[in-house]
């Protein structure tokens, strides 16, 4: 055979921090709940399906809030659905991240009125704002992509994941 | 049976109840007095054909009219193909009207969204919930003069720049 198989993997072992290896696990495994709320919506099942195929990188919607790491604010929040994010919310097992996706989701966009929530940051802590009405898959990609630097950056995951102190978010907006 | 007909014999039928017949584009309005609203629309099912109720409707005319609110029916006849609306005026002191879903049983949820957005109850409706807002919601807000930023925020004073 032409090709040269090598004999071994090097020493087998690589030198690694455990705070970056928790982080790449999970900013490479980032599973947001399918949860849809309006257009936005559209645009995110746009960028899961064939053309942009968010599971190239390890982005897989899941149906239950319990397999969940990430939920995408996607659509108009109005105060009748709130309670229901809210739950849904609280049934993601730590850490988990909230994406706030398009123009409503940041800031209630064009529906300043009574029945509709002005921006989910009022209620949930938002990592991620996406611009937009909606953002095209490309704006929802790189929002992604902003969480996974914002998930590496976070340290002393390991020792929070057993208990010994808490995790260092870092400050994205004015680093 | 055409329009007229339905009118000519609306008004022999009802003829204290019958405030107004309007006909324009086609379209033939017959606005009625609410105490007799059953009645009429029992008439319009029964004897008319009218069987399907396709809408019904709340309009709030503050500072237009002297009598605030009024109860839109626009009717259906599934066999001719004909429409009809009836039209109730109900004042703002005394914002109830007589439920007509004994008449037609998809009244009972328009009724409900009337009452929940415009704040017109509608006397022995067999359950009177809130459909549309959530079911804590204070104050009907299609109503003219409710907020329509919401009761708890400054309202909206134009544009900074």
């Amino acid at each position: 055979m032409g090709v040269e198989q090598p004999k071994t993997l090097g020493s087998g072992f690589v030198t690694t921090s455990l705070d970056k290896l928790v982080n790449w696990s999970r900013a490479s495994s980032m599973w947001p709940l399918t949860f849809g709320l309006a257009c936005c919506a559209i645009e995110m099942m746009a960028t899961g399906a064939a053309r942009f195929d968010l599971d190239r990188m390890g982005i897989l919607f899941r149906a239950s809030p319990r397999q969940a790491d990430v939920i995408i604010i996607a659509g108009t929040v109005t105060k009748k659905m709130l309670p229901v994010i809210k739950t849904v919310y609280e049934q993601m097992p730590e850490p988990r991240y909230v994406i706030a996706m398009g123009a409503c989701a940041s800031s209630g966009g064009i529906f300043d009125t009574y029945s509709t929530v002005q921006g989910i940051d009022e209620h949930l802590p938002v990592d991620v704002y996406i611009p937009g009405c909606p953002p095209r898959p490309e704006g929802l990609l790189y929002g992604l992509m902003k969480l996974q630097e914002k998930i590496r950056a976070e340290r002393n995951t390991f020792g929070a994941a057993i208990g010994v102190g808490e995790v260092v978010v870092p400050d994205m907006v004015s680093s | 049976m055409s329009d007229q007909a339905i009118v000519e014999k609306l008004k022999a039928k009802f003829s204290s109840a019958v405030l107004d017949v309007v006909e324009h584009r086609g379209e033939t309005t017959v606005t009625v007095e609410k105490g007799q609203i059953v009645e009429v629309c029992t008439f319009m099912r029964d004897e008319c054909g009218y069987n399907f109720l396709c809408d019904l409707c709340g309009v709030d005319y503050l500072g237009k009219q002297e009598v605030r609110f009024m109860v839109v029916y626009n009717l259906y006849n599934i066999a001719t193909k004909q429409r009809f609306r009836v039209k109730v005026p109900v004042t703002e002191e005394d914002a109830t009207v007589d439920t007509v879903s004994t008449v037609w049983g998809t009244a009972n949820w328009m009724e409900r969204e009337c009452w929940d957005l415009m704040g017109i109850s509608f006397n022995g409706h067999p359950d009177q919930r809130r459909i549309l807002m959530p079911a804590d919601w204070e104050g009907h807000p299609l109503r003219k003069d409710y907020p329509v930023q919401g009761p708890d925020r400054e309202p909206y004073q134009g544009r900074l720049s």
